[in-house]
């Protein structure tokens, strides 16, 4: 909390509404606002016309707008902004907020609201966001009076980024975007019922030291927490000390290098087998910053029976909630990881775990992750490998939702924290694309991919607009199955092949749809112009659009049935 | 188990959706909720009876203490306290035998509060148990309308165990 803020100025001026809102946004480093305008935000937009310090873009659609700030804070690590109309631009907001709650992204979105004379009479354009976002958002405001907004600007930007990051919503009816009052930016928050945990708990921290150095086949599950609290290096040193064999969730890739030896991959559902076997076998499983999501975990009276749990977590609730937990550890994960280094060398405590470690190279030899190669054929898994390969692992990769997203998590290898970007606990076709456009908003120079499904790319694909409008050159790398490929995945392996509504026929042509927006489009249909497609693209300046055809048939493998034992594979 | 939680929230807009959303989003299975103010006009204090095991009850708490609102969270069914909750019945009360509620309502030590042509309305305070006795002891006279307000409870003496999130 700050306790002097440099922009309260000697003599206070009176300021409208919209004048504090953009003033405060810009005291808390906002740069760039993703936006779509409308009638009770009018007053906010004109400001903006005048603001010179923040870039304001145009989105297509509010849900663009949303996943656009969402990639923006994956990628960075500070707060994503957006900002939507009353009514059916704040509707619009709802999955892009849910999405962001659900991975613990931190995130401020601004609605406008109706006159306030005029709330809770059905009037135009009003709909009650507060109450349709409570359940999805980490605090949410709606502002009854101008002398509080400044205030409610300060709180929303602390709660969102602070402790297990989130979105937070600021409902403004529009008078009060027109009202005046002085500008006076609170040197302190008051929030009494918000308690951010500071202290480590050292005794816990000496059992699970104890509990490590005991463990003959432990192994460490790393997630989203990992990356948001910037505990990498905190992990790189406890591998270092303890060489304790490594898997994570969808939202803890990058956490640690994917090409290291103790680095397993992802765990679970599409987890690799040597990853989901070390799990099963286990007798010392060791959360940090995960919160043992079904996809995950699979049967839980199954998960880890073998194995003691020990759980960091800077959210309390989190531990207990699905897995029961034997030594718990509740904090920041960088300040637990860092006193726990700290007893683990001091005390020279390192686990005997040759013969865990020999039986997990065992595995990965004998059910490594694989796809048949087919002369002529393109294999999704393929390009995956050459994006890697062509980007030397430097890439900003995001996906959409289904086997695209699956097979980007296992094929290509992520090499440091916040370069993998993913929709992971909502799992949300359309997120991949505007949320590229966030990412490569934040880092102008970097090789941005969305590796996209063709049903995916269809549901935000009007922002191929935003991308050109505003030069991102962003590649996209649709894998092209002409079907829901997951769906089908699952219709094929559990309901008799009943293709109920999953072939995408009636596509558009993607290269002509490219040109249309004017980015590039290229058509991919053998293997060996893979490789070139993805140089011309990473080298040019220009948006593309890749269309990869791939076969219909080709599945995600190894899958663990929903409801199964993680050690129960198919297609291993 | 039945346990009874004393929460202090602050005293905003939306504080009450807030947590009536988090039982029903979550399936906790809500007793009932009393809120009230407290000496602090800028704190409320909410009484929650919740139902479950013991890892229910620790999930409910450490959900509601994540919400920004929530001050203080006491589970007052591990400590000694006291709680009460208030009823008002309207009975069937024909002149002829309403000395007999009035017996009633004098073992219960609750009160008239109103008399009506046909019907009285009984006022009585006191645990659950005494407040279901009495409400079975009218019953024989045709309830007309029941309402209880839930229960509120306070720890006694000093020591408050607060939750450890
Ligand atoms: C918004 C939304 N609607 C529906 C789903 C359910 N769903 C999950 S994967 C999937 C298929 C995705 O198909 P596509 O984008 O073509 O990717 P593929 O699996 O073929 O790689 C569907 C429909 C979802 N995750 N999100």
């Amino acid at each position: 909390m700050t306790s002097k803020n440099p922009i309260n100025t000697a003599q206070p001026e009176e300021l409208t509404g919209a004048q504090i809102l953009l003033k405060a946004l810009a005291a808390e480093g906002v740069e760039v606002i993703f936006g779509y305008p409308g009638g009770q935000v009018l007053p906010i937009y004109d400001e903006i016309y005048r603001t010179k310090n923040i870039t304001h873009i145009l989105t297509r659609h509010e849900q663009g707008a949303v996943h656009a700030a969402d990639g923006y804070a994956r990628s960075t690590g500070k707060p994503g902004v957006c900002l939507a109309t009353s009514g059916p631009g704040a509707t619009n907001l709802v999955t892009g907020i849910a999405n962001a709650y659900m991975d613990s992204v931190p995130i401020v979105a601004i609605t406008g609201q109706v006159p306030s004379a005029l709330l809770g009479r059905d009037s135009f354009q009003e709909a009650d966001i507060v109450g349709i976002t409570t359940p999805i958002t980490k605090y949410s405001y709606l502002v009854k009076d101008v002398k509080d907004l400044a205030r409610v600007i300060h709180e929303a930007f602390h709660i969102a980024t602070t402790g297990r990051p989130g979105p937070v919503l600021i409902d403004i009816p529009k008078d009060i975007t027109t009202e005046k009052t002085e500008f006076i930016y609170p040197p302190s928050l008051e929030l009494p019922g918000y308690r951010l945990k500071s202290t480590v708990n050292l005794e816990q921290v000496n059992k699970a030291a104890e509990a490590i150095v005991k463990a003959k086949q432990p192994v460490l599950f790393v997630g989203g927490g990992v990356i948001s609290s910037g505990a990498s290096e905190e992990i790189g040193k406890l591998i270092e000390l303890t060489d304790i064999p490594l898997t994570y969730s969808l939202m803890g890739k990058g956490a640690f290098p994917d090409n290291r030896e103790q680095c397993l991959g992802m765990l679970g559902m599409h987890g690799t087998a040597y990853a989901n076997y070390a799990a099963y076998e286990s007798d010392l499983i060791f959360g940090i910053g995960v919160r043992f999501d079904d996809r995950v975990t699979g049967r839980l009276d199954t998960f880890g029976t073998q194995a003691k749990i020990i759980h960091i977590d800077i959210d309390p609730a989190e531990i207990g909630k699905n897995v029961q937990v034997d030594i718990p550890l509740a904090g920041d994960v960088k300040k637990v990881l860092q006193e726990l280094n700290k007893v683990l060398e001091n005390k020279g405590y390192r686990p005997a775990i040759e013969p865990w470690k020999q039986k997990i190279a065992e595995w990965k030899n004998k059910y490594p992750l694989k796809y048949e190669t087919v002369p002529g054929v393109i294999k999704p898994q393929f390009v995956v490998e050459q994006i890697y390969a062509a980007t030397n692992g430097e890439a900003y990769i995001c996906t959409e939702v289904g086997q695209n997203q699956m097979w980007a998590a296992q094929y290509y290898s992520s090499l440091k924290p916040r370069n993998f970007i993913t929709s992971g606990g909502l799992g949300t076709m359309g997120f991949g694309l505007p949320a590229a456009m966030g990412v490569q908003m934040a880092h102008p120079e970097a090789v941005v991919f969305n590796i996209a499904g063709d049903g995916s790319i269809q549901m935000n694909s009007q922002e191929f607009a935003t991308i050109v409008q505003n030069k991102l050159p962003i590649n996209v790398a649709i894998l092209n199955n002409h079907t829901l490929g997951m769906v089908r995945q699952w219709q094929e392996l559990f309901f008799d092949k009943h293709y109920s509504h999953t072939s995408m026929t009636g596509q558009p042509d993607f290269v002509k749809l490219a040109d249309a927006y004017g980015a590039v489009g290229l058509r991919v249909e053998k293997p060996e112009d893979v490789r070139p497609a993805l140089e011309e693209a990473i080298s040019s300046p220009k948006a593309y659009i890749l269309d990869f055809i791939i076969e219909a048939d080709e599945k995600v493998y190894p899958m663990v049935p929903a409801g199964c034992s993680i050690n129960n594979m198919l297609g291993r | 188990m039945k346990h009874t939680l004393a929460v202090n929230v602050e005293n905003r807009p939306g504080v009450l959706t807030r947590i009536a959303g988090l039982f029903a989003r979550r399936g906790y299975n809500i007793d009932s909720l009393a809120v009230g103010k407290t000496d602090n006009p800028l704190i409320s204090r909410m009484t929650i009876v919740v139902d479950g095991d013991d890892r229910v009850i620790e999930q409910v708490s450490k959900q509601l203490y994540k919400l920004i609102d929530v001050i203080k969270l006491t589970d007052l069914t591990t400590e000694e306290y006291v709680d009460r909750e208030m009823i008002l019945i309207k009975v069937n009360a024909d002149p002829a035998i309403r000395g007999e509620i009035m017996q009633i309502v004098d073992i219960f030590r609750a009160r008239i509060v109103d008399i009506g042509k046909n019907t009285v309305i009984i006022e009585a305070t006191g645990d659950e148990s005494k407040i279901n006795a009495i409400e079975s002891a009218l019953r024989p006279f045709g309830i007309k309308e029941v309402v209880r307000t839930g229960r509120i409870a306070m720890s006694r003496g000093l020591k408050n165990k607060n939750y450890k999130s």
